[in-house]
C-alpha cells in the first residue's frame, strides 16, 4: 500500500498481524498479510471462496488451532500483545475476542442458559448477576422484546434470524472488545439479513467489528473499511467508500464489478 | 405379475418372522406360567423363598432370584455407566486417531468373547481376588457377578454413547471454544448434556443385556437364593435360575410353570427397557 493511509490521524488500531503466513498442513492459505484494523469500526473482508478471508478472521481468536495439522507464522497483536506468543492465555483472548459463525449455533439449551453460559464459565453464577447480563445481552442485541417472557424455553425452538441474534447475545455476554463475524447473515432471509445489519449498526461504536461476508452490498452497506482477499493475499484494504468507488488494484475492480467471484 | 406378489409376500413373511417369533414366545411364556401364576395365588407371587425341591414344603417365590438380578445388575451398573461414558468421551473428544485406532478394535474385541470364556475368567481370577481382597469363605458373589458383567457391558455402553458423543454438532463445540470455554467445560457442559439422551439409551440398552445373561452369572455368582443386598453374599439369579434348574424339572410340575414364569418377567423387563432406550433415541431424533 503506497497510498497514503486511509484512515485519520487519530486512528487507534485493535488489531495489527505482520507479515502472517497460515498453513493447513502442506498447503499455504494465507500470504504475507500485513495489515491494521481499526478499533470501534466495522472492517468487511471481502473475496471469492477460498481466498483466505474465514481463516485470516479465525486467526484473531485462535480458532484455527482447534484444526489439527495447521501453522502460523508472524507476527498478530490485539492491543500490542503477541497473541500467538508461548503461554498466551487463550481464554482470556476469546472472552476479549467474540465470534459469531456462519450458522447459528445456539447450544440445545434455554435461551437463558445459552447467554448465561459464557459468563458461567468464566466464573459468574451470582443469580442476580446473570440475570442482569443477560438482559442486558438480549437488549443489545435486539432480541429482548422478543424473547423476554420465554426465557426459559429451548432456543432451537427461535427463528434462524432470532437464533443468531441470541448468538451474538451470548458473544456479548462475556464482555468483549472485539467481534469477528463470519458471514453472520449469509443463512438467513433478508428481512432477518436487515435486522442483523441493523444491529451491527448499533454495535460499531462500541465494538471492533470484523466482519466476512460473500455479499458485497452488505459489505458497503455495514463497513467503514473494506479488505479484498484473493487467493490467500491481501489485494487491497482501504475505506470502504474508496474500496467500492475507486479501487485502486484491478482485481478488486474485477470483483466488485461482478467480473468473477 | 402373480411372481410380483409372490415375491412380495415372500419378503413381507421374512421381514414379519421376528414379529411373529416374539409374539410366539411371549404367548408360549404365558400358556407355560399361567397355571402357576392363577393356581397358587398371590401368595406364591410375594413368596420370599425359592426351594424348589424339598422333602418338607417347597417354595416358588421369585423374589430372592428378582433381587439377585436386580444386585447383580444395579452393581454392575455403578461400574460400567462412569467407565463407558468416560471411556466413550475420551474416545470420541479426547484420544488421538492413533489411540482412536487402538482402542476401538480392543472394546470391540471385548465384546465378542463368549460369556462362557469370561465366566472362566471370573472363577479363575476374579472370585480368588475378591475372596482374599475381603477376607470371604467364597469368592462367588454378587459382586464377582457384576464385575464380569460388567466387561460385557462396556462395550455396548461405550460404543452406543461414543456415537451420541459424536453426533453432537461441530458447532457446539466451536461457539463453546470461541466464548473461551476450555476443553473439559466444552465436554462437560455442552457435549455431554447434547448427547444426554444418547447416553441413556445406551445405558439402557446395557442394561437389558446385563440382565438377561445367563452362562457368566451362572458361574461367578455362588447360586444361594436367599434374599439379600450386600454384594459380598452369594446370590442368584433370575437367568441363572433357569439355566440351572430347567434340565432337571419334571414336565409340567408346579417347578416348571415357576421357572417360566420367571422367564416371562425377564422378558418383560427387558421388553420394557428396550422400549424406553428406543423411545429416548427417537424422540430426540437419534435413531439411525
Amino acid at each position: 500500500m503506497v497510498e497514503t493511509s486511509p484512515f485519520p490521524a487519530d486512528t487507534e488500531h485493535v488489531i495489527t498481524t505482520s507479515k502472517v503466513n497460515f498453513f493447513y498442513g502442506a498447503t499455504q492459505a494465507l500470504f504475507d498479510i500485513t495489515m491494521d484494523i481499526p478499533g470501534r469500526r466495522v472492517t468487511a473482508f471481502i473475496g471469492p471462496s477460498g481466498c483466505g478471508k474465514s481463516t485470516f478472521l479465525r486467526i484473531f481468536n485462535r480458532m484455527n488451532d482447534t484444526i489439527a495439522g495447521t501453522r502460523l507464522e508472524g507476527d498478530v497483536r490485539i492491543n500490542g500483545e503477541d497473541i500467538y506468543r508461548n503461554g498466551s492465555n487463550v481464554v482470556r483472548l476469546r472472552r476479549k475476542v467474540g465470534m459469531v459463525f456462519q450458522k447459528s449455533n445456539p447450544f440445545p439449551k434455554s435461551i437463558f442458559d445459552n447467554v448465561a453460559y459464557g459468563p458461567r464459565i468464566h466464573g459468574t453464577h451470582d443469580k442476580q448477576q446473570l440475570a442482569e447480563i443477560v438482559e442486558k445481552s438480549l437488549i443489545r442485541s435486539a432480541l429482548w422484546d422478543e424473547v423476554k417472557d420465554r426465557l426459559e424455553s429451548n432456543a432451537l425452538g427461535l427463528s434462524g434470524g432470532q437464533q443468531q441474534r441470541l448468538c451474538i447475545a451470548r458473544a456479548l455476554a462475556v464482555g468483549p472488545e472485539i467481534l469477528l463475524m463470519d458471514e453472520p447473515a449469509s443463512a438467513l432471509d433478508p428481512k432477518s439479513t436487515i435486522r442483523i445489519e441493523d444491529l451491527i449498526g448499533e454495535l460499531r461504536n462500541e465494538y471492533t467489528i470484523v466482519i466476512v461476508t460473500h455479499n458485497m452490498q452488505q459489505a458497503a452497506r455495514i463497513s467503514d473499511y473494506t479488505a479484498f482477499f484473493y487467493e490467500g493475499h491481501l489485494v487491497e484494504f482501504n475505506a470502504t467508500k474508496k474500496i467500492f468507488t475507486k479501487p485502486r488494484e484491478k482485481q478488486t475492480e474485477d470483483y466488485i464489478t461482478g467480473r468473477f467471484g | 405379475m402373480w411372481k410380483d406378489k409372490a415375491m412380495r409376500l415372500l419378503m413381507l413373511s421374512a421381514a414379519s418372522t421376528s414379529i411373529f417369533l416374539v409374539a410366539l414366545i411371549f404367548i408360549f411364556l404365558m400358556k407355560e406360567s399361567a397355571p402357576f401364576v392363577l393356581k397358587p395365588g398371590l401368595g406364591a407371587l410375594i413368596d420370599r423363598q425359592w426351594i424348589p425341591v424339598s422333602f418338607v414344603e417347597e417354595h416358588f417365590g421369585i423374589l430372592p432370584l428378582v433381587t439377585g438380578s436386580a444386585l447383580v445388575t444395579g452393581l454392575s451398573m455403578l461400574f460400567t455407566i462412569p467407565l463407558s461414558v468416560l471411556g466413550a468421551i475420551y474416545i470420541a473428544e479426547i484420544a488421538s486417531p492413533v489411540e482412536r485406532e487402538i482402542l476401538k478394535p480392543f472394546i470391540e474385541l471385548l465384546a465378542s468373547i463368549p460369556s462362557v470364556v469370561l465366566g472362566f475368567f471370573g472363577l479363575v481370577v476374579l472370585a480368588p481376588l475378591i475372596k482374599n481382597l475381603f477376607g470371604l469363605g467364597t469368592g462367588l458373589t454378587a459382586l464377582t457377578g457384576a464385575l464380569l458383567l460388567t466387561l460385557m457391558a462396556i462395550p455396548t455402553v461405550i460404543t452406543l454413547s461414543e456415537d451420541a458423543i459424536m453426533s453432537v454438532p461441530r458447532a457446539y463445540k466451536d461457539a463453546s471454544q470461541a466464548l473461551g470455554a476450555s476443553d473439559l467445560q466444552t465436554i462437560f457442559q455442552v457435549i455431554i448434556p447434547a448427547a444426554l439422551p444418547g447416553i441413556i439409551a445406551a445405558i439402557m440398552l446395557g442394561v437389558g443385556r446385563v440382565i438377561g445373561e445367563t452362562m457368566a452369572v451362572l458361574m461367578v455368582t455362588g447360586n444361594s437364593a436367599i434374599m439379600t443386598w450386600s454384594p459380598l453374599a452369594p446370590v442368584r439369579t433370575m437367568t441363572a435360575t433357569i439355566a440351572a434348574e430347567m434340565g432337571e424339572v419334571s414336565f409340567g410340575s408346579m417347578h416348571y410353570q415357576a421357572l417360566f414364569w420367571i422367564g416371562l418377567v425377564l422378558l418383560a423387563v427387558t421388553f420394557v427397557l428396550n422400549v424406553i432406550a428406543q423411545r429416548v433415541l427417537v424422540r430426540y431424533g437419534m435413531m439411525k
